[in-house]
């Protein structure tokens, strides 16, 4: 597997649109950090950013891959390889450059600015972990899609339609759940529907830590008094990362049926 | 060497192999005929475990294939459409290969056959489509297999590379190594083919020599013996 996850990684290394998003990252961290001139700020404006880029990037990358290597994959099926590995291979290939590229691009900024020396360096940390689990789990969601659709127009079409959903869309119907069930307690309610979407898991859990959930409002406490407790953390966690197991469970057994 | 037993496929309701019983020898090359649609390709593909058959047995060997993968080790195939990484070099498109199976190569040899060395270092998506499928053929003839399997091996190539691409597996032949070919191409069948596997609707309709196939079909060229099998059939 080690071998196909050169092979993917090499490739994408080469690429020009890593490139593109590592100078992305790159441009983005120094203007923050020039326009706002304190490291928590910065941060702070970065959230949103990663919390919607890195999915939305995850997403295409995913299906583009998938379908322009397709040929090749064809190639690496007619070798002594398992299937699985095959896959598996190519798909921590893209994830790690993907967030390779989030790293460096964001870190190198950063550490220029001193946040290694800067009482922000967990909260830096913890996005850029938010932003890792983020492309690991939409590079996962979209190989799932292109893996059943043939038609590489309606796969590209589902995908990003699954990151509308969860990005935007989601949010949309919370609110307005929210608005129609006013006279219920909701604050259970609503911390589940959180926890089951993983743009906003992500994001409440980089908000909390930033100290900032005043914000949030008398649902802020309640999700302060799940999110600060280690239950809540462990909960968090597990949950992110059964939303990149289970896509990435689903990709090898359906790589091992299918015909190419 | 290769035999398959009652191999069915189905790709959702087109019954594409229909209970389809095969014995390939050791030794030769065999040439695997018939009309677009009769399931050449998938026959193939279902051998490299690239197509999972529905049901029936792929012997090996002895040794049921289906499912396992080691056995891949002991195979060459020759892909249709040849597209590669768009950002690698030839260079490391091959080491890579190599990377991936035990056995040693000797593509040294056929990269001076074929005059690829001033594309080594070129980034495969520049290349045009004889040469990638030249690139290719190396990455096929390099390792030493008992099976070799071509599909149609001669699209995009020059009359030149042609003739090399003949001899080579008119070498690989003389080797002892059993080579299936699909191609639409019938004199390149005359020309290397020692026994013809003619496919209709999913199963064998006819397998022999060419001298054969042309007695029994009582036409003088393998062209016409092919044309008017077809055209009974449709009668």
């Amino acid at each position: 597997m080690i071998r196909i996850l050169k092979f993917s990684f090499a490739d994408l290394a080469r690429s020009r649109w890593s490139y593109i998003y590592f100078a992305f990252y790159l441009v983005l961290g120094f203007t923050l950090l020039f326009l706002n001139e304190s490291l928590g700020k910065a941060i702070v404006t970065l959230i949103n950013v990663i919390i919607v880029l890195t999915p939305l990037i995850g997403t295409m990358f995913g299906t583009m891959y998938y379908y322009n290597s397709k040929e090749f994959t064809e190639l690496l099926l007619a070798q002594p390889v398992k299937r699985s590995t095959i896959f598996l291979g190519q798909y921590l290939g893209l994830s790690l450059s993907l967030s390779g590229s989030l790293v460096v691009g964001l870190g190198i900024p950063f550490f220029v600015y001193g946040i290694t020396k800067s009482g922000e360096i967990w909260d830096f940390g913890l996005l850029l972990v938010a932003g890792f689990f983020l492309t690991f789990i939409f590079v996962a969601l979209s190989f799932n899609i292109a893996l059943s659709n043939e038609n590489r127009i309606k796969g590209f079409g589902y995908s990003i339609l699954m990151w509308l959903f969860l990005a935007v869309i989601y949010d949309g119907l919370f609110l307005l759940s929210l608005m129609v069930f006013n006279d219920y307690p909701l604050d259970k309610a609503s911390l589940f529907a959180t926890v089951l979407n993983p743009i906003d898991l992500a994001r409440i859990l980089v908000l909390l830590k930033l100290d900032i959930s005043a914000l949030l409002g008398y649902t802020g406490a309640v999700f302060r008094k799940f999110f600060g407790t280690q239950l809540g953390l462990v909960t968090s966690f597990t949950i992110l990362i059964l939303w990149v197991v289970l896509p990435v469970l689903r990709i090898v057994r359906k790589a091992k049926k299918k015909d190419f | 060497m290769l035999s398959f037993e009652k191999l069915h496929k189905s790709f959702g309701k087109l019954h594409v192999l229909q209970g389809l019983d095969l014995e390939i020898s050791e030794g030769g090359v065999f040439a695997i005929l018939g009309p677009n649609g009769s399931g050449k390709t998938t026959l193939i593909k279902s051998v490299l475990g690239m197509v999972i058959p529905t049901s029936g047995k792929i012997l090996l060997d002895g040794e049921n294939v289906i499912g396992k993968w080691e056995y891949r080790e002991n195979i060459s195939y020759l892909p249709q459409i040849a597209n590669f990484p768009a950002n690698m070099s030839v260079k490391e498109l091959i080491e890579s290969v190599k990377g991936l199976r035990q056995k040693k190569s000797n593509e040294h040899d056929l990269i001076a056959l074929f005059e690829l060395e001033p594309f080594l270092d070129k980034k495969l998506s520049n290349l045009s489509g004889g040469t990638k499928q030249k690139v290719n053929i190396v990455l096929t003839f390099m390792f030493e297999c008992p099976l070799i399997i071509l599909d149609e091996p001669t699209t995009g190539l020059d009359p030149l590379s042609l003739v090399k691409l003949k001899r080579i597996i008119a070498d690989a032949k003389d080797a002892g190594k059993t080579i299936l070919v699909t191609t639409h191409i019938m004199s390149l069948v005359e020309e290397i083919a020692d026994e013809i596997v003619f496919l209709l609707d999913g199963v064998i309709y006819f397998q022999g020599s060419l001298a054969e196939i042309e007695e029994q079909t009582e036409q003088s060229s393998l062209e016409l013996a092919i044309a008017s099998i077809l055209e009974k059939e449709k009668a």
